[in-house]
């Protein structure tokens, strides 16, 4: 009778133990800054939906839209970190500073830094995704269905991640068609539905009959519908905006990595680190490829996609030259992290000169 | 019966009233709208200007947020009492930040007390060369102030985007297009450890003071009233119109071009892309509620400032959605506009008569 009771205490003790731990570990809360309205189709927007497969796992989310890179940043960070949020993530460039900042004065919050390159304390990290990958898939269909070799790349600013894309599509649709070039055109702007347009109007009206961008808001491939000419949704899903130009879209799948990260808060077992996650990890997606593209392309791409995410095949594998000619990445190797971290030169094919 | 009649001469206390009043319905359509939105009005209401001033913490974020509103507005009453339209206290503000944070990059790694007043000198006649232009055009080639200062503002910035972009990109941030931060002597000081609130908020007050005695104590105050009132009377009076046009541009140019300095050596510390969430814009509406009336600025600012904050706090406490601060911003306008009706007109009741 003793022993029974002693057992049932001890295991009602263990189970209000697991149900507290279980219960602590679900009230980790996560906020979300994000820089244009969750509305945007593009960017913000699939940070969002991110955002939702955090709640989706039994976490509590709150975000802030439209947050400039102002001084107003640091005040919404030191107010998320104050209202018991546990887990904060700034998912713009110009918050690194002020990221940085607060997290010195929140050493028990975790702060999450989308694009950055700053830990400055151990309870910052930052995440970027291998988004060239997808651009080397892109630059692939684009190659192949290019009929008058010319193709349109609508840019942000010139910084090496957008650099890298540029040389990753083209590089990739070298790779099936030697004559193509790549026409810029830099619209130094992140999200402007008015002069991402302008853009692609006059890549177009170069002669380009296959538009990339790496801009965010839809008005590039409604531009190319119009037009008659193939493009690329970014960052979403963006056929249904334009379903004939749209081939197919690189989705930023960032769901994943917030649930684990969360999670991790959860379990006690975040720590500090730089994750640069690609298609092999799911955090780069290519959407459903267009049936305008023949089978043997699909074929292609299916299986670029598979070779990319097992590491068989690297968008950056030599013989790369620059411009000049000069050798960028000798043969049979491929750019290591640090060089494509900072690349600042065009590859061969690439036409004009990266504004300085 | 109720009759509307036009006032012999505007009403001065409706003057000074209809602001209270614009504020008033603000809060009643915010309310309404939270209500239509499926919130709690009053809650709402709550977060939206009783949270986030709070305490010490929030209402230092308030003078923060207030200083550069109330430095551009004192800058742009000088131009709107003497009806010079500028629109561009963004521009301004942008160019002033610019030369400033240029000449702050020069000292890169030096410290020294003579630094900052060079920094903040800078900053002031950043604001005033690039005001001076849409001045000259207007004074000496006619054009319209309206349009100029305006499209400057989008010149402005591509001018800051190229140049952080570029040139003045931070050599180790890895092209990001960011400047390096400036050195402590670059800065201005903070005035509690702890808070943001910085000594800008000195040259704010600074402003406030100065723009009273010239509004209501010397001659080009009263030139600027008369040039405001009518222009023809100024010209019968003999006032040298061109002086005083380019006068006003250079000291509304001064005080945004100072309110850039604050942003970028105060919160910020550095040159980015995005130094201004538009206050050179807001600034407009903090001038109109406060009357052109330094006194009156200061508690517009204040007011349009904790739009700012409220908008933040609704949505992280509350869920909505962040642009209604925008909403509120426009509103306080729309009826401040629609209030001055009552400046002119008046309602009379009159006893039915049979």
């Amino acid at each position: 009778m003793h022993k029974f009771l002693i057992r049932s205490f001890v295991s009602s003790l263990v189970l209000l133990f697991t149900l507290t731990v279980a219960a602590i570990a679900k009230d980790v809360k996560a906020a979300f800054v994000y820089i244009g309205p969750t509305g945007d189709h593009g960017w913000t927007y699939q940070h969002d939906v991110g955002r939702k497969a955090v709640e989706a796992a039994g976490f509590k989310t709150t975000y802030v839209e439209g947050v400039p890179e102002s001084a107003d940043a640091e005040r919404v960070l030191r107010q998320l970190a104050n209202s018991g949020h546990d887990i904060i993530f700034t998912t713009s460039f110009g918050y690194m500073n002020p990221t940085n900042k607060v997290a010195k004065e929140f050493p028990n919050v975790k702060f999450e830094h989308a694009t950055g390159y700053k830990r400055e304390h151990p309870n910052v990290s930052t995440y970027a995704a291998r988004f060239y990958e997808g651009r080397t898939i892109l630059g692939t269909i684009a190659g192949t269905m290019t009929k008058s070799n010319v193709i349109g790349y609508v840019a942000s600013f010139p910084i090496p991640e957008v650099i890298r894309g540029i040389n990753s599509f083209t590089l990739a649709a070298q790779k099936v068609n030697p004559n193509i070039k790549t026409k810029i055109v830099w619209a130094f702007t992140w999200y402007d539905p008015g002069k991402e347009a302008e853009a692609a109007k006059a890549l177009i009206d170069q002669g380009a009959d296959v538009i990339a961008q790496h801009t965010d808001s839809t008005a590039i491939v409604q531009m190319a519908e119009k037009a008659g000419v193939y493009a690329f949704g970014q960052a979403s899903d963006m056929d249904k905006f334009a379903p004939k130009a749209v081939l197919t879209s690189v989705e930023n799948n960032w769901g994943p990595y917030y649930v684990d990260r969360v999670k991790a808060v959860a379990n006690g077992t975040w720590n500090q680190k730089d994750t640069w996650h690609g298609i092999g990890d799911g955090m780069v997606v290519i959407s459903g490829l267009d049936s305008q593209m023949p089978s043997d392309l699909q074929a292609k791409v299916k299986k670029l996609q598979a070779d990319l995410a097992s590491g068989k095949v690297h968008s950056f594998t030599g013989p790369i030259y620059d411009q000049k000619g000069n050798l960028m990445v000798a043969e049979g190797k491929t750019a290591d992290d640090g060089m494509l971290a900072g690349m600042m030169t065009y590859v061969k094919g690439v036409e004009g000169d990266i504004p300085k | 019966m109720i009759k509307i009649v036009k006032r012999d001469q505007p009403s001065r206390a409706i003057f000074f009233f209809t602001p209270v009043l614009a504020i008033f319905l603000t809060l009643v359509a915010g309310g309404l709208i939270f209500f239509i939105l499926g919130f709690k009005p009053f809650e709402a209401l709550k977060f939206f200007f009783i949270v986030p001033i709070a305490d010490k913490y929030g209402f230092s974020e308030l003078l923060l947020k207030a200083t550069p509103l109330c430095l551009i507005a004192i800058g742009l009453s000088f131009c709107f009492k003497s009806n010079n339209w500028n629109i561009g206290a963004e521009g301004q503000l942008t160019f002033g930040a610019i030369v400033s944070g240029g000449v702050a990059l020069l000292f890169y790694e030096q410290e020294g007390f003579y630094i900052l007043p060079i920094v903040i000198l800078a900053g002031a006649i950043g604001g005033m060369l690039y005001a001076s232009i849409p001045a000259i055009l207007k004074t000496y080639f006619n054009t319209n102030e309206i349009l100029v200062s305006l499209m400057l503002v989008y010149v402005s910035k591509l001018i800051l985007d190229y140049l952080v972009v570029g040139p003045w990109s931070n050599p180790e941030g890895f092209n990001f297009p960011e400047t390096r931060q400036f050195s402590d002597s670059a800065k201005l000081p903070l005035l509690f450890e702890g808070l943001r609130i910085h000594a800008g908020i000195f040259l704010a007050l600074a402003a406030v003071v100065i723009s009273w005695f010239v509004f209501y104590k010397t001659y080009l105050g009263f030139q600027m009233k008369v040039s405001g009132f009518s222009l023809k009377t100024a010209k019968y009076a003999g006032y040298k119109g061109k002086k005083m046009i380019i006068l006003v541009f250079l000291i509304s140019g001064a005080c945004a071009g100072l309110a850039g300095v604050g942003e970028i050596t105060g919160p910020i510390g550095q040159l980015h892309r995005e130094i201004s969430p538009d206050y050179g814009f807001t600034a407009i509406i903090v001038a109109f509620l406060g009357r052109l009336n330094p006194v009156g600025i200061i508690f517009a600012s204040l007011v349009v400032a904790i739009t700012y904050l409220g908008a933040e706090t609704a949505q992280i406490f509350m869920q909505i959605p962040k642009y209604t601060g925008q909403v509120f911003q426009g509103m306080i306008l729309f009826f401040l506009l629609a209030s001055d009706y009552l400046l002119f007109f008046k309602f009379k009741f009159i006893g039915s008569k049979k």
